[in-house]
């Protein structure tokens, strides 16, 4: 601990868990992406998008670089038009109207703070174009650095500010109008690690307080994980899968996400039985059984995450998803060591182990041989 | 470890700078000479400057290079921008070839630009005299202008742009108070280079200008070829005084604007 006084807050973890718009039919969703297309020149940045956010929600649009995340964010800002498709903020299709006109705004990776302007001027900047009186502004804008913690500093520069006070203000000044939807495009990418991480909680606390609509663009999967109520993992201008974090961890859509958001091992091979809910495997590294759909026949894939891979230094009596093999590497990372084991000449499997305790009687290492097991119900049996 | 350049760096300036500098400054000496001859050192005296200053068609000339300058490097500036923004941010074909027709000019003979000058006010019937000069400068400095707006606009960061018009302001507006502040330096260098090029054309002027419009580089060129007065050495320290203090102005706003934009990184 390093002495901080506990801060209240709201336990976001709790609302959350109640907050599923998405699974009532009911709810009309705030932002609604139609069918929407956009290519620069040959390439196709963005491939027939159907996608639903809804009021509150913090939404992840994740993937590489590269996969269009960017440009469908930009297409929902108004910089970018799409080349087919509708995008319906509440009730009306925006998809044509200039970045002027939409109660939507951004929060830009570099900042974009106006380097001539103070940083109260900064905050001040879109509410003067919404035409509000001097005094509301005046008392805006000091909500406004109250909320993001920089009172005080109205009247400095923006090139008077360290990175993640700049990065305040950039958020300062884009939720100042009150936007019907706030768009944060890799807001975290510079700020160093712990910063990060800190920030990532303010930013969840930001949102539950004024309970405003958040969609971030990221390609760092643990930030996505942390901070989103659902995840929408793209990939080549498609969205792939839209899930909370757990889900699009623990039950991926396809072998694609499955490697993307974490780390994974797969193993190919054919269904040959099934017993109720669980189905064998045969695959070259052995047989196996896993929770999962699939007939008899199917060729598919068997997903374990490291983490779920336990290792023994005996050979575990039940031969059920056992795998012998040698410890070729390992990483110790402080709370979690990663094992990476050869089970066959060239194949190798990456197993996880937390760091319970401080010493540990038999410590493994290198060439060690070892012996990796996995629950049935801990592996995913993906069909593509 | 020796500090300081060598004996040999010093004597490698000295001599270029004398190179360059030499008739400049034997030129200013000359322009307090008591002397009426030229040649001849007579003592020092302000009294050619009070002569200029009492010669009406002399100070005439100055009053119209003045204006000419003031209107022609606005012009230049202002449509030196466009042309810069247009050549920077827009994403039109052909562009290449605008960039190209526009920088054309700066290789472009000026005796050449100056004949074609001619040539299209007398087709359209405009009378040569003081805007046909007018116009005239603004061509051939535009071309400058453009050029060092440019160069400050293509490292303008364009999210901030985008910024401006994301928090509702239309694209004029964004860039009337997000960009040109940003480049106002750049601007400001732009008309002071457009400005100076105007004072110091003697061809484009030559050809285009009229009756009642004669600038200061075309009257002292007159003058010289009936005989060199000390009054010409008077106008020209006062005009080499003014032109390098446009110059420096120049370089110096245009410094301050280049650490600005290391400072937005």
């Amino acid at each position: 601990m390093n002495g901080r006084a506990p801060t209240s807050r709201p336990q976001i973890g709790g609302i959350r868990e109640t907050f599923a718009p998405w699974d009532d039919p009911a709810a009309r969703p705030l932002v609604r992406f139609d069918g929407v297309s956009k290519g620069f020149g040959e390439t196709r940045a963005v491939a027939g998008v159907d996608l639903a956010i809804y009021e509150r929600e913090f939404f992840a649009l994740l993937g590489p670089s590269g996969c269009g995340k960017t440009t469908l964010m930009r297409m929902l800002a108004g910089f970018e038009t799409p080349d087919a498709g509708r995008i319906w903020l509440a009730d009306r299709d925006i998809a044509a109207d200039p970045p002027h006109r939409r109660p939507v705004h951004m929060m830009f990776q570099a900042y974009a703070l106006f380097p001539h302007l103070s940083v109260a001027q900064n905050i001040a900047f879109g509410l003067k174009r919404q035409g509000l009186p001097k005094a509301e502004i005046a008392a805006r804008v000091e909500e406004m650095l109250a909320l993001v913690k920089l009172e005080g500093l109205g009247r400095r520069r923006p090139d008077q500010l360290s990175g993640g006070q700049r990065q305040r203000v950039a958020l300062a000044r884009a939720i100042a109008p009150r936007p019907r939807i706030l768009l944060l495009d890799e807001p975290m990418a510079a700020l160093d690690k712990k910063l990060r991480e800190e920030t990532q909680f303010e930013l969840m606390t930001l949102q539950q307080t004024l309970g405003m609509t958040f969609m971030i663009v990221t390609h760092d999967q643990d930030e996505a994980m942390v901070v989103a109520d659902r995840i929408a993992v793209m990939r080549e201008g498609r969205i792939v899968q839209v899930g909370r974090p757990a889900e699009v961890y623990e039950a991926p859509a396809d072998r694609y996400v499955a490697g993307f958001i974490g780390d994974v091992t797969l193993f190919p091979g054919r269904i040959t039985a099934r017993e109720g809910p669980l189905v064998r495997l045969q695959s070259d590294d052995g047989a196996f059984d896993a929770e999962g759909a699939g007939d008899v026949g199917d060729q598919v894939w068997l997903a374990v995450r490291p983490e779920k891979i336990a290792v023994h230094t005996d050979p575990p009596a039940d031969p059920r998803n056992r795998i012998a093999g040698r410890i070729l590497d390992y990483g110790y990372l402080g709370d979690w060591t990663t094992y990476l084991v050869e089970i066959a000449p060239g194949r190798t499997i990456r197993a996880a182990r937390a760091n319970a305790t401080r010493t540990v009687e038999r410590p493994l290492g290198c060439d060690d041989s070892v012996w990796l097991t996995f629950a049935p119900s801990s592996a995913v049996v993906l069909s593509a | 470890m020796r500090r300081g350049p060598s004996a040999f760096n010093v004597a490698a300036v000295v001599a270029g700078l004398a190179f360059l500098y030499a008739p400049i400054v034997i030129l200013v000496i000359y322009s307090f000479n008591a002397s009426r001859l030229v040649t001849v050192w007579g003592g020092f005296s302000t009294r050619w400057y009070t002569a200029l200053f009492q010669d009406a068609q002399m100070l005439d000339a100055v009053w119209v290079t003045l204006r000419v300058g003031v209107l022609s490097a606005t012009l230049a500036t202002l449509l030196g921008t466009l042309a810069a923004v247009a050549l920077v941010r827009g994403g039109f074909r052909g562009r290449t070839a605008l960039a190209g027709g526009i920088y054309a000019t700066l290789v472009m003979p000026e005796v050449i630009l100056g004949l074609s000058l001619l040539l299209l006010f007398v087709a359209v019937g405009l009378p040569r005299g003081f805007w046909t000069v007018t116009l005239s400068h603004a061509t051939l400095t535009l071309a400058y202008a453009t050029v060092v707006v440019q160069a400050r606009l293509a490292t303008f960061d364009r999210h901030l742009e985008e910024a401006a018009q994301d928090l509702g302001c239309p694209p004029w507006k964004a860039f009337v108070l997000v960009t040109l502040p940003g480049i106002a330096p750049a601007v400001a260098a732009a008309w002071m280079l457009a400005f100076t090029l105007s004072l110091d054309d003697l061809v484009i002027a030559s050809f285009t200008s009229g009756p009642g419009a004669t600038t200061l580089p075309m009257r002292l060129y007159s003058q010289v070829r009936l005989g060199v007065d000390p009054k010409i050495n008077a106008v020209s320290t006062l005009l080499i005084g003014l032109v390098a203090t446009g110059v420096i102005a120049a370089y110096l706003v245009q410094q301050r604007g280049r650490r600005r934009a290391v400072q937005e990184r």
